[in-house]
């Protein structure tokens, strides 16, 4: 029965960790260098002996590591969400997630979706860029196997220390503004850019979407065959054409989806943010930060809200990725 | 096709430029903090500061703990869910997978207020309760990059036959993890391991949520209050982070020539 009841359950969640694992194989073998695809699996599937069919305490083999994922991981995460609809006396109440929707915290959930919105579009385009480049472009291609190793670096290279890079760089003294200034004469702060800012933080968020655009992308880009070009060119198509009947529409799924990625990935960043401007750009996760350490909201369920609707952003892009992925698929194996 | 690659060129240059220029800059303010001359005196002052010692050796024994539960977490389940329960795996795969979904605020929020002093379990009552609370959260944290290292390498082995064998020599299940399974997937989990130890290292949320003195609050507190020494930290952070891609990369090629010469 146990039995019956797992494989009933599991295909979809199948199918969701399946895009999951799509994703971190692409990281992990940016990595290491190497295709760490799992090997065809050695073992047919396991016949199902009379000794399994007796009820077996197998189950029990895994309990550690689900009673870990349940204390550690979904317990925490369910028990915020329940206090997101309940008042101070444990009552059911929709006012937690009503109150999300005053002027500071929408403006709060606004730049952070603006901030998120611009670093995912534009590390997706320059990504995209440099990943057609090195794949479709005609570059060497010893340039290749260095640049997905620096993108597996520099996507993992996130946190305080991605802020002091920035600040040594473009900061008030940084070395391109100082260059700037002494060998043009040019005053950026005087032109009114500031690191810490709407544009300085996603010029900081770029420097690990891009590489994460470029890790995912590669692979989609491979996919691509050379037969649709050639076809395509043969029935008289030019480059651009190719590019906008033939080529995108295959990849756009995949561009989307990715994009949606890279979204919910700066959406959860909080070190780099707050390394950066300390507390005075308020982000969501900034304000959830603050209201963590010392209630600022004044309020514990709206501090719930806050992270329910975290969970509710990244949760739904994580989705949508997991979507288009699957759409994107049917093309390119 | 020429301007093809002519724009190809363009694309790299400026990633390379947007990559590597950074990096220069902050390693060229790290040497700046003498007036005039370039100079490693940042280096000298945050290495000889009692605080970063106490931190990064702190970070640094929170990372190994981690990288052990991570282990002894992990291994056993996955070796167990491909012997005896491959129809859970896509369940089990889905709840690794989970961190990288729900941000790591949130679920430290969630510590806070499911372990605080008056609950069922205590954690963050005492400090070496909230060291086990971090553990557990880094732990979480390293399970997506774990888990998956470690369920690919034994998917390149043959674990049935090698249990069988042992079964039928007489060793124990512990025996068996220990000596057969454990020396057999070793490479995968010295790469889960780096990448834990990179992930742990610098890591700021929880700690700084869960006010344990780790390197990742000292790193933003630097920063908040220093000039030099930042850059000098973030030249640090990245050496390491490098290190421990580079070690992920030394093993697996170690692996592979070994793999050649036996055969």
């Amino acid at each position: 029965m146990r039995q019956r009841a797992s494989h009933g359950a599991f295909p979809i969640l199948a199918r969701v960790e399946y895009y999951f694992i799509k994703r971190f194989q692409i990281l992990m073998s940016a990595v290491t260098g190497q295709d760490i695809s799992p090997p065809a699996p050695a073992m047919a599937p396991v016949p199902i002996t009379s000794e399994r069919k007796r009820l077996s305490l197998d189950w029990l083999g895994v309990m550690p590591f689900i009673i870990f994922a349940v204390l550690f991981l979904i317990w925490p995460t369910i028990y915020l969400i329940a206090g997101a609809f309940q008042d101070s006396q444990g009552n059911l109440t929709l006012t937690n997630i009503v109150n999300l929707f005053q002027p500071s915290i929408m403006d709060a959930y606004w730049i952070s979706i603006k901030i998120s919105l611009a670093s995912a579009i534009l590390g997706a385009a320059i990504g995209f860029c440099i990943a057609a480049a090195v794949t479709l472009g005609g570059l060497p291609a010893w340039i290749r196997s260095p640049l997905m190793t620096f993108s597996g670096v520099a996507s993992n290279f996130a946190g305080v220390p991605l802020a002091f890079a920035f600040l040594a760089t473009l900061g008030r003294t940084g070395l391109v503004t100082t260059f700037l200034y002494n060998v043009f004469g040019f005053n950026l702060y005087g032109h009114g850019f500031n690191l810490l800012s709407f544009w300085g933080l996603t010029i900081t968020y770029l420097y690990f979407q891009i590489p994460l655009m470029i890790l995912i992308i590669t692979p989609a880009l491979d996919g691509l065959k050379k037969e649709w070009k050639e076809a395509a060119l043969i029935l008289g198509a030019t480059g651009p054409q190719y590019w906008r009947m033939v080529a995108f529409p295959i990849l756009w799924p995949a561009l989307l989806g990715t994009m949606l990625l890279l979204f919910a990935n700066s959406f959860g960043a909080i070190a780099t943010a707050y390394a950066l401007t300390g507390s005075s750009l308020s982000i969501v996760p900034i304000v959830l930060f603050a209201q963590i350490r010392g209630d600022v909201l004044q309020d514990p369920h709206l501090g719930y809200a806050l992270a329910f609707g975290m969970i509710v952003i990244t949760g739904v892009s994580n989705g949508i990725y997991i979507w288009m992925r699957a759409r994107s698929e049917r093309w390119l194996k | 096709m020429k301007t093809n690659r002519f724009w190809s060129w363009i694309a790299l240059a400026f990633g390379i430029l947007y990559f590597v220029v950074p990096l220069i800059g902050t390693l060229e303010f790290s040497l700046r903090m003498r007036r005039g001359v370039y100079s490693l005196d940042a280096y000298w002052v945050i290495l000889s500061d009692p605080r970063f010692q106490a931190t990064f050796g702190y970070s640094i024994v929170m990372a190994l703990v981690t990288i052990v539960v991570g282990i002894v977490l992990v291994v056993p389940t996955a070796y167990w869910v491909r012997l005896r329960l491959p129809s859970w795996r896509p369940f089990l795969e889905f709840i690794t997978l989970l961190p990288l979904v729900i941000p790591a605020i949130v679920v430290v929020f969630g510590y806070i207020r499911l372990y605080n002093t008056s609950s069922f379990l205590p954690l963050t009552g005492s400090a070496m309760g909230t060291n086990i609370l971090l553990v557990f959260g880094y732990t979480m944290l390293a399970l997506p990059y774990m888990y998956r290292a470690v369920d690919t390498g034994l998917g390149a082995i043959d674990i049935r036959t090698m249990t069988e064998a042992a079964e039928s020599l007489g060793a124990s299940r512990i025996k068996i993890m220990w000596s057969v399974i454990l020396p057999n997937v070793l490479v995968a989990v010295l790469s889960g391991a780096f990448l834990t130890f990179a992930i742990v290292i610098g890591e700021f949320t929880m700690a700084a949520l869960l006010n344990r003195p780790a390197f990742g609050p000292f790193l933003q507190l630097i920063g908040a209050n220093r000039a030099y020494e930042p850059a000098a930290l973030a030249v640090i952070s990245f050496a390491i982070t490098w290190v421990c891609m580079g070690l992920i990369q030394v093993v697996t090629r170690l692996n592979k020539s070994l793999a050649a010469t036996k055969r």
